[in-house]
Order: C-alpha cells, then structure tokens, then sequence
C-alpha cells in the first residue's frame, strides 16, 4: 500500500501546513485533516498493534467506529490514550504514539503471540490460568494485568477545566448529515427550538464525500448551502463536535462536546470538554449506517478499509489510500466505489463483487463477478490479493483493498432504554425498535439507501414532530438528486472461508473462535461476546457485532433474527473522566464549610482538623507546645481550673415553630418535652424506629411556640430531614414548622469555673446562679444593647458553662471580645480534642458510643425514656427480646490499673482470666483520652452487665496492635460525679 | 431511575436534587400491635411494576413527595406531596 496526497481536491486547507509527529517522527499536514488522514497522506500505513496477537494494523474507518487507529494523544496532563485517529483532528504540534507494541511499532516482541495463536483461542484465560491456585498472585495476574489494556493512563493530573450544563429544546437532532440537516431545517423554518448536534468537526455527514449532486450542486456545496440558512435562523443551535452518547429516561439525552480537544491547548476560559444533558421534547436521530467491513482471510492487513472510508479520505481529505486499489463489496456499493475513487483520479485496479449476475457500470481492468477475496499478502502492509471466483483462483497486486459488506443503521442511542433491535431480512441488517415515544429515526439510521430517500425522511420527520409540539411548517423541499447509486441488492457474506479471518479487529476475535463458542456451548449471543470478547472494549463492536452475529447465526443454522443483539448501552463512544467529573474535581471535590469563628481560631494559632465538610479547630499550640498532648493537656486543665471558649458552631441548629411545636418535639423525642418551661433547655434523645438510638441533643424552649434544636455536627442534615419526613408525611395535621439555622449563628462555648466573671463584662443581664440557672435558656443583650445574643446554661465539659450564639457574621468580635475579657482570668480557646477529652471525663457520649447499636438503656439514659407517651418515634420497637436482653454491653468507664499503661479506642474487654478469644469477647472500647485529671488513660466501653461491675478488674486486649493491659471497670463520670461544680 | 421528576411545588426538577427514602408505607396506630410494626419497620416489598416510594425534594422546597414510578419501565407516572397523600387516606 502506497497512500499519498492527491494533487487536489479534498476540503483541507492546502495554503497552510501543520507539523505533528507519530512515534517522534516530524510529519505534516493540513488544517482539515485528521491525524489517520495526515498519517495516511505521508504514507504511515501502520498505526497500530492488535490487542492480543500484536499483529500490525491500519487504518479502517473514517469515523468514529474505528477499530484499530488508536493512538495516544498529548502528553502529561493532557495524555489521551485510546484516542481514535480518525476522529483526532489535526493541530500544530500535535503529538501522537502508537500504543500496544515493545520497543517500537515495526518490531514488536509481543507480535510473537501471532506464533503462540493456535494456543490462544477463545477462552484462554479460563481454561489455562486454572491452576493451581498459588500460581495466581505470583504469575497469573500480573501477567495478564500486563497484558491487558492498550494505551497507558497519564499519572499527571490535568491541567484543564470541564464543566456541566443542561440544555433544553423542542426538538434534538442527532447527526447533522443530510437527514438531520433536513430536519432541521424544517424544524427551524417553523420555529421550533432545535439543537443539531454532530459528533465531527464539520457538519454535513456523508454530504462531505457523496459524489452525487443535489439539484445540481455538488454534495458538499449543497450542505454548506442548508448550513448557511440555519445559521440565519436563531432557533436552531449547531453543535459540532458533540457526541450524544446515551439516551436516558423522561427524554434527557447525555452529550459530550469536545470544545478544545482539536487544539493544543483551551482557549483562555474555554473547557477541555463540556457535558451536555438536553432535555428535548422530541428527537430525531439522523446517525446513519455504519458499513460492515467483510470477513475474509487476511482482512486485518494495513490497507485493508472500509469502502467508504477509503472514498472520504479521497474526497474529503484528498487522499489517495493506494496506488493500486481493488475493491470487494456484496452489493452495487461496490461499483459506486469505484467510480468515486476513479473521478478522484484513483487507479481502480479491481472489482470484485461477490455476487453473480450484477453487471457493473464502470470499467476496471478486473472485474469478478461471484468471486471473493480469499487471501491477502504483504508483511506490514497489502502488497496482494487473491480472488477465488468460478473459474479458479487468481492472485495479483494490490496495495489497498476497499471492502463493503453492506450497511448497519446506528440504532445505539434508540435501545438504551431497553428496546430490541429488530432483523430485518431485506436491510440485512437490525433496525431501530418500534414505538419509541419521543423519539424517531430517519434516513439510513432508519433504512433509508438513498440519498433522496435520506433528506425527504428527515424533512417527512421533523414535520410531524413541529406540527405535533403545535407549530405549522412543512417539510423542506430539495431539488433532484443526480449520481446516487443505491446500494441495490445485498448478499449475505458473513465469510469467506479459508485462512485467519477477523471479525474483531480490536479483539483479534476470529471466525474459528467463534466457531469454537458455539461448539463449547457457547453460542448465545451474550455468551459468546464474553467468551470471545467479540464487541468489547473501546469500539464496543461497531464494526464487529453484526457480522459476528451472521456467523454465529450461520453455525447454528438459524437467521440472525433468532441470535439478536447483545444489549446497547450508554456509552456510544469512550467519554472521558474529565467530562464527567466536570468541575468536583480536588478542592472542588465537596464544599468546605468553615466556621464563623474560623478567622478568630486562626488568630489563636489552630491546628484544623477535616471532619466531614467541615474544617474544625482541634487544638491552639502555644509557645513551647511541640507536641498535640502538651497542648491539649494544657487546654483540660485550664477549662477545669480557670476557663475557656471553645467553638460549637458545627452543631447542627434548628428553629421549630407552631402552635404544635412542643407536641411536635414530644413526639421526636423519647423523653418529654411538651411540658418544657420557657426559657429552659433540656437534653432530648431521638430514637430511630427500631429502637436505637438516633441522635442527641439540647432543645430550647425560647418562646410557647418556638423551639431551637441543637443537634450533633455529624447528623445535622440527617436530623433536619427526619424532622421534616415527620411533620410532612406523618403528622401533616400538626402546626409545625422548621428552619435549619446552622449556618446563621456563631456559637461558642465558655466553660470553666470562672466562665460566669468572663460572660458577665459582655452580658447585661445579671448572670446570676438564680437569674440564670442550670439549663437557662433566654435571649440576652450584650454590650450595653448594641447587639443580641441567645445564652444557654448548657455544658458538655461538667464545668460551670455556657453556650452563647450571637450571628454569625458577629462571631469573630464577640470571641474576640470574650478573650479579652477573660484574659485576666487566664482564658484559654479550647478545640475539638480537649472537648473530646472533657467529655470522655463526665461520660458524655457522643457518636462513637451512639453507633447505630445502642439502645437508651445501654447508655444509662432508660429512665429518660417515657413511659407515659402513648406515641414516639421508636417506643414500639423498643421491648423486643434483643433490646431488653440483661447481657447487652452497656456503657461503663474502664481505666488502666497501671496509670503508665494505655490502651486504644477499639480494643476489647475480657473477663480476667479468661483465654483472647472472640468467644469470650465482653465489648469494646468506644472513646479513649489521656485524662489529666485522672492521670492516665480513661476510656467509655460498652460492656456487658457493664454498670454491674464498677470495680471489676478485666483485661483490655487489642488483638490488632498485640497490646493487652489489666484494667478496671468504673463509673463513667470521672470527674466531680456528684456534678456540683456545673451547678455552681 | 427517572432523570426528571415533576415536583408539585417546582416543576420538573434532576434527579440529583431528590433523596430517595424507600417504600411509601403507612406508620401504624400506636396501638396496632407487635406484627405491624415489624412489619412497618423491617419488611419491604420488592415489586416489579407501579410502586409507590418517599422522596425528599432535598436540594429545592424540601416537602417529601410520594412518587409513583414503575420499576420495570421507568415512568413516573405520579408525584404528590406527601402530606396531601397522608390527608386523603385520613379522609
């Protein structure tokens, strides 16, 4: 095979030239080209190493079905492996490699499975990497890890932007070839939003290379011509380069449009890609017919293409795929091929058309009527075919083959809601479901084979569609077609027996492997694809799964009807993770939320600690602090022994309000709150319906009928939603109405003995024990009246404490001003960890010991449940066997009996004595801290018959760290157990 | 799984805006016994065809709706708002 340039013609730009390079290589070529175009005009007929036997391949296709040509694209960030050259178009500096192939494209070791082929049928894998079983890990899998893939991922991350965006239209028209360009046309001439989209850089489909004329213009000319009038109309949106890819339910179509892909690099506030979800009231798809390669022996040698492609390459890109081009086609697409190449000034070196009695209308010095290709030779490319016909065999020189094996409409995006294509005996081919609502197909996607037939069906269509949304219009008229030569009849030639005939080129799957299927028991369609891997990978079969079904129909002796399709599914090409991700990429991954008193923590020096979306404080080092514990140790003490101010603003924060409200709360609760006082909060615990726990929290009463729920940081949204589920679908008749207002207060905690002297320099009212009592809850008035807080008698550190919210946009001042006033009081800010330490000390529990497992009688809060509410979330579940069982671990402290021993959160209690088994596995250590109260670590356990053994020595047995430590279970209050220091 | 859904508060709305909870099973009176409210906790149907599930309309108004899709075809064939479903089987 010799390609080259022709000397004109094509709609490249030949005044200007573009450099890019293949394997390192310096080759140019035109704008206009794509990069297998610009490949073939400079001769590189080689682009590719199959996946399996590392056979040398060439181009095929034109489009987007191509099997071989894939490349990768770029480097670094902007690596693209398995890019089709085909659709790859050609820019300055562009920079492609060949994939699949060690240490180069033209010598390649892998070529040598070739040799090893008889041993690496269909099926290989299952039947040799059996055993034995050690043989896996060490050999098997990374073997075939190596082996498997084509091209390699970038480990760079992209540079590029992506984005998302939704479009809607009255109608969308999928293609823009002659029948979508005529549909379109109609639609818009009547005023109906219409977006066209097309997966090429150009629009026009087949009008770019069709050698026929319409009303006297040739086909290119007469597309620019439709091109120009929709542009005129505002209506109707053109988008190129887009690629519907899946068609999903209530009409929204999946698009991916690649807006800087065909240059090196996006346009300054351009995206790499943009994805499109259009919402259409209807759709037409205008995607045409895929030509069937023809399954013969030696079909996979460079220079054996497809028929069309080798005419699009000659009349659209001006170039000559052969010197010497023969053609092998089922049908009078086989004339017509010839006659296209020839008026580019081709040498046709020879017709073979495998069907007898169809005269051709065209001189070539050979022409075989009922004769196949039987043979192909050449080492990296066709260098000779053979042609066995009724009167022997014949062998000749050829450097290019055109094939035409009739035509598959594209029907991908009309089954991805679940309908079956349909055999169609006279197309010889599958055809789109029946009674698609909303969708419809015209021209050759539709059947059509004709260039006539194409745009008098996309005008027909889009005709009925306008007039069903409502608007008047009538299908667009064209003039006389002059030079389309229909395909005329077909005949089925599944293959042509005789040597290694692929009909997966991107799988090396054979005719015989095939066969081999269906004699394991293989042979049902869906079967047979996983065996062989016929249709797999980056084509997903656009070429390949037709003719395969022929032959699997033809060695079952069925018609293809009976053998059917695999399923379609989205993706219609590889879409790319960037286009998907868009922009949740990095940072972008989730929101932050930080804070309103995160400026003021900063000032404080904060180590920040992630959880969830939110970024916490989690401790203040101070000068000389080199270590967390110095620092939180410090934080302890200092709250138990003068104060400090610690930010809860994470809380989840919910206003309830109506005349139902405290009814409402009643019923959410399991412990009571319809008779709480106003101006008093109380702790509240939520149950889940089954019984357990759900979440915890105060709940302040600030006036009859509103409330302020707190709820914990982790479940504030989970909460919100549950209330809502509850007022909305279970008790709708209630008076009940809710706001989350997390975000909208700034909320800090003052904790500590002298935390009363420090609040009372910024509050007005009197702070009194009397005036403001444990569990007050009231609106106060800070600095002299210039701004109102709300102040909550609440601690969670067992400390004289309280919560103060004022809003949010105030945080930073308030705090700062509370730091001031506590200075002299030796104020300390307070984060995470000496809360979480504070808390472990009263036996406070939070999320760690409410996991979802616990009841409230676990957790020592069994009084709090009421007994006398007739209804609450979770009461009726709650005297089931299993949660009233007296072995249920429930919360207990545990210490070390050794204070210079430790012990981790997760390690697990055993009965002294007792062997480290699981079967004697008594629980488990849910929070752990060093208390420097205590003086060594403490920790909470739900343990079982726990508040029965205050006092009992167990041993805390950490199986994963190999750690066991006697210790001893206790109270879980380890500080001031008689609480007299929080009602001070 | 439906990629629209019509909410009655806010038209057709994506699908990502929406938190699917489950079947749209009634709670039983306080007092309907053992069985029933084992049943309402823990056991679901799994049905082929028109099923009524809760969705959270969560990133728009918030009101739950009851949607009716048919598992085996993807219509949505129905979307109300919770509370006036539990009203008309009051009534």
């Amino acid at each position: 095979m010799t390609a080259y340039r022709l000397g004109q013609g094509g709609r490249i730009d030949r005044s200007r030239t573009l450099g890019f390079t293949f394997d390192g290589t310096a080759l140019s070529g035109h704008p206009g080209d794509t990069l297998a175009s610009a490949l073939l005009a400079n001769n590189r007929l080689l682009v590719g190493r199959s996946f399996k036997y590392h056979r040398p391949r060439g181009v095929v296709a034109a489009g987007a079905a191509e099997p071989n040509a894939l490349v990768t694209v770029g480097s670094a960030g902007r690596r693209e492996p398995n890019s089709r050259a085909t659709m790859v178009e050609l820019h300055d500096g562009l920079r492609a490699e060949s994939q699949n192939r060690w240490p180069s494209l033209n010598w390649d070791v892998g070529a040598l499975n070739g040799f090893l082929s008889p041993f690496l049928s269909a099926g290989f894998y299952y039947k040799t990497f059996m055993w034995p079983a050690s043989f896996w890990e060490k050999l098997y899998e990374p073997f075939i890890r190596r082996a498997a893939g084509l091209g390699r991922a970038s480990y760079h991350a992209d540079p590029d932007r992506y984005e998302k965006v939704w479009a809607h239209c009255d109608l969308l028209v999928v293609g823009a070839g002659p029948t979508g360009l005529a549909a379109a046309l109609t639609a818009g001439r009547a005023g109906a939003e219409v977006i066209l989209a097309d997966e090429a850089s150009e629009p026009g489909g087949s009008l770019l290379f069709d050698s026929a004329s319409v009303d006297g213009q040739p086909a290119g000319q007469f597309a620019t011509q439709i091109l120009a009038e929709l542009a005129t109309l505002p209506n109707v949106r053109l988008m190129t380069r887009t690629t519907v890819f899946g068609w999903f339910d209530d009409m929204v179509f999946g698009a991916a449009e690649r807006v800087s892909r065909h240059v090196s690099q996006p346009l300054p506030g351009q995206p790499q890609e943009r994805l499109w979800r259009i919402v259409a009231k209807r759709a037409i798809l205008a995607t045409g017919a895929e030509q069937r390669p023809l399954v013969f022996p030696g079909n996979d040698r460079p220079g054996v293409m497809l028929a069309d492609a080798a005419v699009s390459y000659a009349r659209r890109f001006g170039v000559g795929v052969g010197r010497k081009v023969a053609v092998f086609a089922n049908s009078d697409a086989g004339a017509r091929t010839a006659a296209s190449l020839q008026a580019a000034g081709i040498n046709v070196v020879a017709l073979v058309d495998a069907r007898v009695g169809h005269p051709a209308a065209v001189t070539v010095p050979r022409i075989f009527s009922g004769g196949v290709v039987s043979g192909t030779s050449g080492s990296r490319a066709l260098g000779a075919i053979t042609v066995r016909h009724a009167g022997g065999e014949d062998r000749f020189e050829a450097d290019a083959l055109a094939m035409a094996g009739g035509y598959s409409p594209r029907i991908h995006l009309a089954c991805h809601r679940g309908g079956k294509p349909r055999w169609s005996d006279a197309h010889q081919a599958f055809l789109a479901p029946e009674g698609l609502a909303g969708l419809t197909l015209a021209g050759s996607a539709a059947g059509a084979r004709t260039l006539g037939e194409c745009l008098s069906q996309g005008a027909a269509e889009a005709a009925a569609v306008v007039a069903d949304l409502g608007h008047t219009g009538t299908a667009a008229q064209f003039g006389a077609v002059d030079g389309d030569v229909p395909e005329g009849s077909v005949r089925a030639l599944w293959h042509v027996p005789g040597g290694k005939a692929f009909v997966d080129f991107q799988n090396d799957v054979t005719v015989k492997d095939l066969g081999l299927a269906v004699r394991e028991g293989f042979s049902d369609v869906e079967l047979a694809k996983r065996y062989t891997t016929t249709g797999m990978a980056t084509d997903q079969g656009k070429l390949s799964n037709v003719n395969a079904i022929g032959i699997l129909a033809e060695a079952r002796g069925v018609s293809p009807a009976e053998v059917g399709t695999t399923t379609f599914r989205p993706f219609y090409t590889p879409v790319s993770f960037g286009a998907l991700t868009g922009s949740s990429t990095g940072h972008h991954f989730q929101p932050v939320r930080r804070s309103p008193l995160h400026g003021w923590a900063e000032k404080h020096n904060a180590v920040f600690v992630e959880t969830g979306l939110w970024v916490r404080s989690s401790w203040f080092p101070r000068q000389g602090e080199t270590h967390w514990r110095q620092s939180v140790d410090r934080e302890v003490k200092t709250v138990r022994e003068a104060a400090g101010l610690c930010d809860v603003s994470t809380l989840g924060k919910i206003e309830i309000f109506g005349a139902d409200a405290a009814e409402f709360l009643n019923r959410v609760y399991c412990n009571a709150f319809a008779k709480l006082p106003v101006g008093k909060a109380r702790y509240g615990l939520m149950l889940r319906e089954d019984g357990m726990i759900y979440d915890d929290g105060t709940t302040s009463r600030l006036d009859e009928n509103h409330f302020f729920m707190t709820t914990t940081t982790a479940l504030a949204a989970g909460v919100m939603n549950h209330l809502e589920f509850c007022a909305q679908t279970l008790w709708p008749d209630l008076d009940v109405r809710m706001a989350s207002s997390t975000d909208q207060w700034a909320q800090m905690a003052i904790a500590g003995p002298l935390s009363r002297a420090i609040l009372q320099v910024i509050v007005d009212e009197d702070l009194s024990d009397e005036n403001v009592p444990f569990l007050a809850a009231k609106t106060v008035s800070l600095f002299g009246g210039q701004l109102e807080g709300r102040l909550y008698r609440i601690s969670f550190s067992g400390e004289l404490a309280y919560e103060l919210g004022v809003p949010a946009g105030f945080g930073e001042a308030v705090a700062d001003a509370l730091m001031e006033a506590g200075e002299p009081h030796g104020i300390c800010a307070y984060g995470a960890e000496a809360l979480g330490v504070l808390r472990i000390e009263k036996g406070h529990v939070t999320h760690a010991e409410i996991n979802g497992t616990v009841t409230a009688e676990d957790l020592g809060f069994g009084r709090m449940v009421s007994q006398k509410k007739v209804d609450f979330i979770g009461k009726h579940m709650l005297e089931r066997e299993g949660l009233v069982d007296a072995e249920r671990p429930r919360l207990v402290g545990v210490k070390p009996l050794n204070p210079e021993q430790s012990f981790r959160t997760g390690a697990h209690i055993l009965a002294k004595g007792a062997e480290a088994t699981l079967e004697n596995d008594q629980g488990y250590v849910t929070s752990s801290a060093f208390s420097p109260h205590v003086g060594s670590t403490i920790g909470l356990a739900l343990v079982t018959r726990g508040p029965d053994r205050h006092g009992e020595e167990v041993v805390i047995w950490n199986a994963l760290a190999g750690e066991t430590v006697p210790g001893v279970l206790c109270d879980p209050n380890f500080v001031d157990p008689s609480n007299e220091k929080l009602h001070a | 799984m439906a990629s629209l859904i019509r909410c009655p508060h806010c038209g057709a709305r994506p699908k990502e805006e929406f938190t699917i909870r489950g079947a749209a099973v009634t709670r039983p009176q306080p007092d309907a016994g053992e069985d029933a409210w084992y049943a309402y906790v823990y056991l679901r149907d799994n049905p082929m065809g028109p099923f009524d599930e809760y969705w959270h309309h969560t990133s728009g108004c918030r009101r739950w709706l009851v949607v009716s899709r048919d598992t085996r075809t993807h219509e949505t064939y129905g979307v109300r708002d919770a509370a006036a479903v539990a009203g008309e089987s009051r009534s």
